[in-house]
C-alpha cells in the first residue's frame, strides 16, 4: 500500500513537476558515489565511539541503577516479610498467654466454687449436729423434767392432801398410804393424757 | 514551485575537504546529523544514567525503559547467551532510532535514508554474525544451510535456496531501512510540494495528508528501527544457537 503511494506520488510528480526533468541529472543522491567512502567513514568513527560510550560508560550506570533498585525492592520485601511473620509470631504467642490465663481462670473459680461449696456442706453438716444435739438434749431434758416433775407434783400432792386431812379430820394420816393414793390417781391421769 | 523531492537527499561536504589518498573523507551534513544523533543519545544516557534515585526521574525512567526494552527483546530471540552483545544491539537500535527520528524534523537530514550508511551497518552486522557463528561452532556453522528432516533428494536445492537467502540478508536489512526512510521521505516532500502548487484553494487537503503521513512516518522511524535491531537479535540468535 505504502509502495503504491509512493509510486503513485513519484508517477504524479513527473507529470506535474517539470522541475524535476531539469534537475535529473543527480536521479538518487543516494546512489552518487562521490561521498560513499567519506559516509562509511564517518558511520565507523561515530557509531564506534558511540557504542564506546554506551558500552563502558553508561550501560554499566544504568544496569547498575537498575540491579540496585532491584535489590532494594528486595530487601524491602524480605524485611517486610520478616516483619509480618514476627508479627505473628508475637500475636499466636499473645494468643497462647491469654488462652493460658483463661484457662487457669476458670479452674480457680471451679476450685473455689468447690471449696465454697464443700464449706457450706460442712457447715450444713456441722449445724445439722449442733441443732441435733441440741434437740437430744432439749429432750432428754423434757423428759427429766416430766419425770421430775411429777414426783415432785407426787410429793406436794401428799404433803396437800395429807395436810388438808389434818385439817379435816384432825388427826395424823399416814403418809404411805395417801401417797399411795396419789400416785393411784397420777397414774390414771397420766393415762388420760 | 514545488521543489525536487529528492532534493533532501543529497549529500554535500560542510567545512574542509579531507582526503586520505584518492578516499574523500570530508564531514558532509549526513556526518553531521550522525554526530547531532550521537551526542543526543549520549546526552540522554547521560541524564538519564546521572541519579541514582530509588524512584526514577523522568528521563531517567525513558532511559531504563528502553533498556528493559531492548533487553526483553534480545533475550526473547536470542535467549540468556546473547548477554555480551546487548550493548552493540542497544547501540544499534538508539543510533538507528535516533537517525530515523532526527530525521523527522523539518529541514534536517535523514541518516539512514543513504543506503550506504544502512548497507555498511548491516554488512557489519552481516560479517559479525558469521564470524561468530565460525567461531562458536567451527565449521559446524555451515550446518545452518543444511536444514533438519529434509528429503535428501531436495537437499541440493535446499542448501543453494539456504545459502542465497543468508548471502542476501545484509541486502534485505540494509534495503529495507534505506527503501522505508527515503520513501516516506519523498512521500512527505511531495504532498508538501502539492500544498505549495495547489495554494490556499486547494492545499487544505495534502496539507491534511502531510499530517498524517508524519504521524506515520514518526511509526515507521521506530517500527523499522526495532526491525533492524530484532533481525540483528535473530541473525545472532542463528550463530549463537545452531538448529535453535
Amino acid at each position: 500500500m505504502k509502495n503504491f503511494c509512493f509510486a503513485l506520488c513519484l508517477a504524479l510528480v513527473l507529470f506535474f513537476d517539470i522541475n524535476l526533468a531539469s534537475s535529473a541529472e543527480s536521479g538518487m543522491p543516494q546512489l552518487n558515489t562521490e561521498f560513499w567512502t567519506a559516509q562509511i567513514f564517518w558511520l565507523i568513527l561515530i557509531f564506534s565511539s558511540l557504542y564506546l560510550i554506551i558500552w563502558k560508560i553508561f550501560l554499566p550506570k544504568i544496569t547498575n541503577n537498575i540491579e540496585n533498585r532491584k535489590l532494594r525492592v528486595i530487601n524491602d520485601l524480605n524485611e517486610t516479610e520478616k516483619f509480618k511473620e514476627n508479627a505473628q509470631k508475637k500475636l499466636d504467642e499473645y494468643n497462647k498467654i491469654i488462652e493460658a490465663t483463661k484457662k487457669e481462670a476458670k479452674k480457680i473459680v471451679e476450685n473455689n466454687k468447690k471449696k465454697l461449696e464443700q464449706d457450706i456442706n460442712n457447715k450444713k453438716q456441722k449445724f445439722n449436729e449442733v441443732i441435733e444435739n441440741e434437740l437430744i438434749a432439749v429432750e432428754k431434758e423434757i423428759e427429766s423434767l416430766k419425770k421430775t416433775s411429777i414426783s415432785n407434783i407426787n410429793k406436794i400432792a401428799v404433803e396437800i392432801s395429807s395436810e388438808i386431812i389434818k385439817q379435816i379430820l384432825g388427826t395424823e394420816v399416814n403418809k404411805s398410804n395417801v401417797s399411795a393414793i396419789v400416785g393411784d390417781v397420777t397414774k390414771k391421769e397420766a393415762q388420760r393424757l | 514551485m514545488a521543489t525536487n523531492p529528492m532534493h533532501q537527499f543529497e549529500v554535500y561536504s560542510i567545512g574542509p575537504d579531507i582526503s586520505l589518498g584518492v578516499l574523500n573523507l570530508s564531514f558532509t551534513n549526513a556526518s553531521l546529523f550522525m554526530l547531532v544523533s550521537a551526542v543526543i543519545i549520549s546526552f540522554l544516557l547521560f541524564l538519564g544514567a546521572k541519579k541514582k534515585s530509588l524512584v526514577p526521574s523522568k528521563i531517567q525512567l525513558v532511559t531504563e525503559m528502553t533498556y528493559t526494552f531492548v533487553a526483553k527483546m534480545i533475550n526473547d530471540t536470542t535467549g540468556n547467551n546473547a548477554k555480551v552483545f546487548f550493548p552493540f544491539i542497544f547501540t544499534l537500535f538508539m543510533f538507528v532510532l535516533f537517525c530515523n527520528m532526527i530525521g523527522m524534523l523539518p529541514y534536517s537530514f535523514t541518516v539512514t535514508s543513504h543506503i550506504i550508511v544502512t548497507f555498511t551497518l548491516a554488512a557489519t552486522i552481516f560479517i559479525g554474525v558469521t564470524v561468530i557463528g565460525f567461531l562458536r561452532h567451527g565449521i559446524k556453522y555451515l550446518e545452518l544451510f543444511v536444514p533438519k528432516g529434509v528429503p535428501i533428494i531436495l537437499l541440493p536445492l535446499i542448501v543453494v535456496i539456504e545459502i542465497i537467502s543468508y548471502l542476501s540478508r545484509p541486502v534485505s536489512l540494509s534495503v529495507r531501512l534505506f527503501a522505508n526512510m527515503m520513501a516516506g521521505h519523498t512521500m512527505l516532500k511531495v504532498f508538501g510540494g502539492f500544498v505549495i502548487s495547489l495554494g490556499l484553494l486547494g492545499g487544505w487537503l495534502p496539507l491534511g495528508f502531510s499530517v498524517a503521513l508524519t504521524g506515520l512516518e514518526i511509526l515507521v522511524a521506530f517500527l523499522q528501527a526495532y526491525v533492524f535491531a530484532i533481525l540483528t537479535c535473530i541473525y545472532l540468535n542463528d550463530a549463537l544457537n545452531l538448529h535453535h
